[in-house]
C-alpha cells in the first residue's frame, strides 16, 4: 500500500473497516513521520507513542469484534475509531501534560480528561499528542511558545500562522490527519489558512471548553483541522454538542448531516446553484497583498460560474474589529489568568516567603512577554477610571460589528466569503518586535469571534508558493451549510493542479542536519543569516 | 487613580502608571519589561483612538453572543475530582489534604 499517511481520515476509515490496513499499522506511520520531522518543525511538544499504539490495539479490537458481528455493527463504529489526532497543549487529557505553550504550566499534570478528549476516547481515536502552541494561545505566528517557535513546512523559514500553529503544521506534513485546536480571535483560521488545511472555528457555545485553558472566555471556541471538509465536518460532529460540564455549551441539536457530506465532487458542486455569497469590501484592506486578494476573487468567481450568486456588501464596523477585540481579550485574560498564583498548580516561586512577594515573582518569571503584555493592557482596560473608556466602550462597540453581521442574514444571505488572512505566512521573526503588526494578522479573522459566529479557513491556492486561505463565515449555528459550501468549493477545484501539491520543504524536514526553528531563532538573533532550507524567491 | 473623561487614545501611561498596573496585576516586571511595556503600551493605546470617534452612547453592550441564560442544573451530588487529585500539582502540601500557603497575615506559625 502506497504511504497511509496520505490518506484522508474518512479513506482510512474504509480501510479499516475492511481490513486492508489496521490502526496499528496507521499510527505507526504517523507516529514515526512526527518523531523523524519534528527536528525541523518543532510541531508537536510531546508524542505519545506508547499510549498512542495502545489506544491503537484497542480500536483494532473493537473493529475485529464489530467485523464479526457483521455490516450492521461494523457501520455503527464511531467514524474516527482507530483515527490518529493531534491535540493543541491546552486540552487537557488526564495523566498528561497540559503547559498552554507556558513556562508557568511546565510539569503540570492534568488530573482530569476536558470533555473534548473524552468524547475523542470514546469514539476510539488515537490520541498521538499533544502540539506547540502560542504561549496561553497569545499569538498569530506560534513564535510565543515558551518551547521555540514552529516552522511551516511550504517554507522552513516561515511562521505557521497561530496560535494553534503545531496543530495545522502537523495536518499539513501528514503526521495526523486531524487536530484540535481553539480560536479566540483567528487562531484555528489563521494557521489553517498558512498551512493549506481546513480549520473551523464552530459558533460560540457549540463546543464544550470544560478542561481547556482558558483565554478569553466570551470568545474561545474549539475546532478542527483537517485535510478536507468531510473530515473536518466529521470532527466538529465528534467533539460538538451541549455538556453539563460547560455552562456556556449550548442546547443546540449537532445535525447528523455533518457526517453525511456529498462524496462526488459533482454532487458536492451542486450545492452552489442559487446559493447567494455576500463578498465584504472591507474585508479587502489596505496592506492585504494582491496574491491574496486575486486567490480570494477567483475562489469567489468560480463559485458564481457554478450557480451561486455573488453580492458585494458592507459591514461597516469592520475597521473597528481589532481596537475592540484588543480591549475585549485582553481584559478576560488578565481576569482568566489571574489563577496562575503558583499555589494550587504550576510553576511557583517561595524564595522570599512572603504571600504577594511569592505570587509577583511566580507570574513575573512564569510567563512570557505577549502574555505579560495581555494582562497589563487587560487589567489597564478594567481598571478603576477607565473601565468605562475602555472595556465598556468596546463591549458597546462589539453591538454595532454583530449588527453589521446581522443585517447580512437578514437580507438572506447562506454565507459571507473573505480572506482569511492578509498576506501569506510571513517570516519567522518578523512581527516579533512589533505587537501591533502582529495583531493586524487577524483581522479578518476576529470580528467573527467577536459576533460569536462559525467561520472556517479552506485552502484556495497558492500565492508565491505559499497557501491562501478562502474564509467562509456563516449565520450562528449554521455550520453544516457552511461545510457544504466548503465541500461545494473543493468539488469545483478538484481538478485545480495546486490541489495535488504537497508542502514545498516538506522533504527537508527529513534530513537532520536541517535546522530546527529553534536554531533559526537563535541564528536570528546573533544576526547571522539561516542557512539550509529558505529563501522564497 | 480615578481620572474621568479619558478618551481612548488620549492616554499616556507614564512610568508610575505602568508600575501601577502591574501591581494590580501581580506581575512581576523587570526595569528592562517595564520600559519596553511603557513604549509598546502607549502605541498598543494609540490604536484604540479610533474607537471614540464612534457614538455608541445609546448601544447597549455585548458581553456575550448566544442566546442562551442562566442554565441550572439539578442540585445533586455526583462524583468530583478527590482530594489527592486536586492536591496532585500543589508545590506544597499538607498531611490533612490543604494547600499550603506562605503566611499571609504575618506573625508565628502562619504557614
Amino acid at each position: 500500500m502506497a504511504d497511509p499517511t496520505r490518506l484522508r481520515a474518512h479513506e482510512m476509515a474504509a480501510l479499516l473497516r475492511s481490513g486492508e490496513i489496521s490502526s496499528r499499522a496507521l499510527t505507526e506511520a504517523h507516529l514515526s513521520a512526527a518523531e523523524r520531522q519534528n527536528h525541523a518543525l518543532n510541531a508537536w511538544l510531546v508524542i505519545y507513542r506508547e499510549n498512542a499504539l495502545a489506544q491503537a490495539d484497542a480500536a483494532d479490537k473493537r473493529i475485529a469484534e464489530a467485523r464479526r458481528a457483521g455490516t450492521a455493527a461494523l457501520n455503527a463504529l464511531h467514524p474516527l475509531c482507530g483515527i490518529p489526532i493531534a491535540l493543541k497543549d491546552l486540552v487537557s487529557v488526564k495523566g498528561g501534560q497540559a503547559t498552554a505553550g507556558s513556562k508557568i504550566l511546565k510539569g503540570y499534570i492534568a488530573p482530569f480528561d476536558s470533555t473534548v478528549a473524552a468524547r475523542l476516547k470514546d469514539a476510539g481515536a488515537v490520541i498521538l499528542g499533544k502540539t506547540n502552541m502560542d504561549e496561553f494561545a497569545m499569538g498569530s505566528s506560534t513564535e510565543h511558545s515558551a518551547y521555540g517557535p514552529t516552522a511551516n513546512p511550504w517554507d522552513l523559514t516561515r511562521v505557521p500562522g497561530g496560535s494553534s500553529g503545531g496543530s495545522a503544521a502537523a495536518v499539513a506534513s501528514f503526521h495526523t490527519p486531524l487536530a484540535i485546536g481553539t480560536d479566540t480571535g483567528g487562531s484555528i483560521r489563521q494557521p489553517a489558512s498558512m498551512c493549506g488545511v481546513v480549520g473551523i472555528k464552530p459558533t460560540y457555545g457549540r463546543v464544550s471548553r470544560y478542561g481547556i485553558v482558558a483565554f478569553a472566555s466570551s470568545l474561545d471556541q474549539i475546532g478542527p483541522f483537517a485535510r478536507d471538509a468531510r473530515d473536518a465536518a466529521t470532527l466538529l460532529h465528534a467533539v460538538a454538542g451541549r455538556d453539563d460540564r460547560d455552562a456556556t455549551s449550548a442546547p443546540e441539536p449537532v445535525p447528523t448531516e455533518l457526517l453525511g457530506l456529498a462524496t462526488s465532487d459533482d454532487e458536492a458542486a451542486a450545492y452552489l446553484k442559487g446559493k447567494r455569497i455576500a463578498l465584504p469590501k472591507e474585508y479587502f484592506v489596505e496592506g492585504m497583498e494582491p496574491g491574496v486578494a486575486a486567490r480570494i476573487r477567483e475562489a469567489v468567481g468560480a463559485m458564481e460560474q457554478a450557480g451561486a450568486r455573488v453580492e458585494e456588501v458592507s459591514l461597516p464596523h469592520t475597521d473597528y474589529g481589532l481596537a475592540t477585540y484588543y480591549i475585549i481579550a485582553p481584559a478576560e485574560a488578565s481576569s482568566n489568568l489571574a489563577r496562575f498564583d503558583g499555589v494550587r498548580y504550576g510553576y511557583n516561586d517561595r524564595s522570599s516567603g512572603e504571600f504577594i512577594a511569592d505570587y509577583i515573582k511566580t507570574r513575573g518569571a512564569g510567563f512570557g512577554p505577549e502574555v505579560k503584555r495581555r494582562i497589563m493592557l487587560g487589567t489597564y482596560a478594567l481598571s478603576a477610571g477607565y473601565y468605562d473608556a475602555y472595556y465598556l466602550k468596546a463591549q458597546k462597540v462589539r453591538t454595532l460589528i454583530k449588527a453589521d453581521f446581522d443585517a447580512v442574514w437578514a437580507a438572506g444571505f447562506d454565507a459571507i466569503c473573505a480572506p482569511t488572512s492578509p498576506t501569506v505566512a510571513f517570516s519567522l521573526g518578523a512581527r516579533t518586535e512589533d505587537p501591533v503588526a502582529m495583531y493586524l494578522s487577524d483581522a479578518c479573522t476576529l470580528p467573527i469571534n467577536m459576533a460569536g459566529l462559525p467561520g472556517m479557513s479552506i485552502p484556495a491556492g497558492l500565492s508565491d508558493g505559499l497557501p491562501v486561505g478562502l474564509q467562509i463565515i456563516g449565520a450562528p449555528w449554521s455550520e453544516l451549510s457552511m461545510l457544504r459550501l466548503a465541500r461545494a468549493y473543493e468539488g469545483i477545484t478538484a481538478r485545480a493542479p495546486w490541489r495535488d501539491l504537497e508542502p514545498a520543504e516538506l522533504q527537508l524536514t527529513d534530513d537532520p542536519t536541517t535546522p530546527s526553528p529553534i536554531e533559526r531563532k537563535e541564528r536570528q538573533k546573533s544576526g547571522a543569516s539561516a542557512p539550509g532550507a529558505g529563501g522564497h524567491s | 487613580m480615578v481620572r474621568s473623561g479619558i478618551i481612548p487614545g488620549m492616554a499616556n501611561l507614564t512610568r508610575a502608571d505602568v508600575e501601577h498596573v502591574a501591581f494590580l496585576a501581580r506581575l512581576g516586571l523587570t526595569e528592562d519589561e517595564l520600559a519596553r511595556l511603557e513604549g509598546q503600551l502607549n502605541h498598543i493605546l494609540d490604536q484604540y483612538a479610533i474607537l471614540a470617534t464612534l457614538d455608541t452612547e445609546h448601544i447597549p453592550p455585548t458581553a456575550q453572543t448566544i442566546e442562551v441564560a442562566n442554565i441550572l442544573r439539578e442540585d445533586a451530588v455526583r462524583p468530583s475530582l478527590t482530594v489527592d487529585e486536586a492536591l496532585s500539582n500543589a508545590p506544597e502540601r499538607s498531611e490533612s489534604g490543604h494547600f499550603v500557603v506562605p503566611a499571609i497575615l504575618g506573625g508565628e506559625g502562619g504557614a
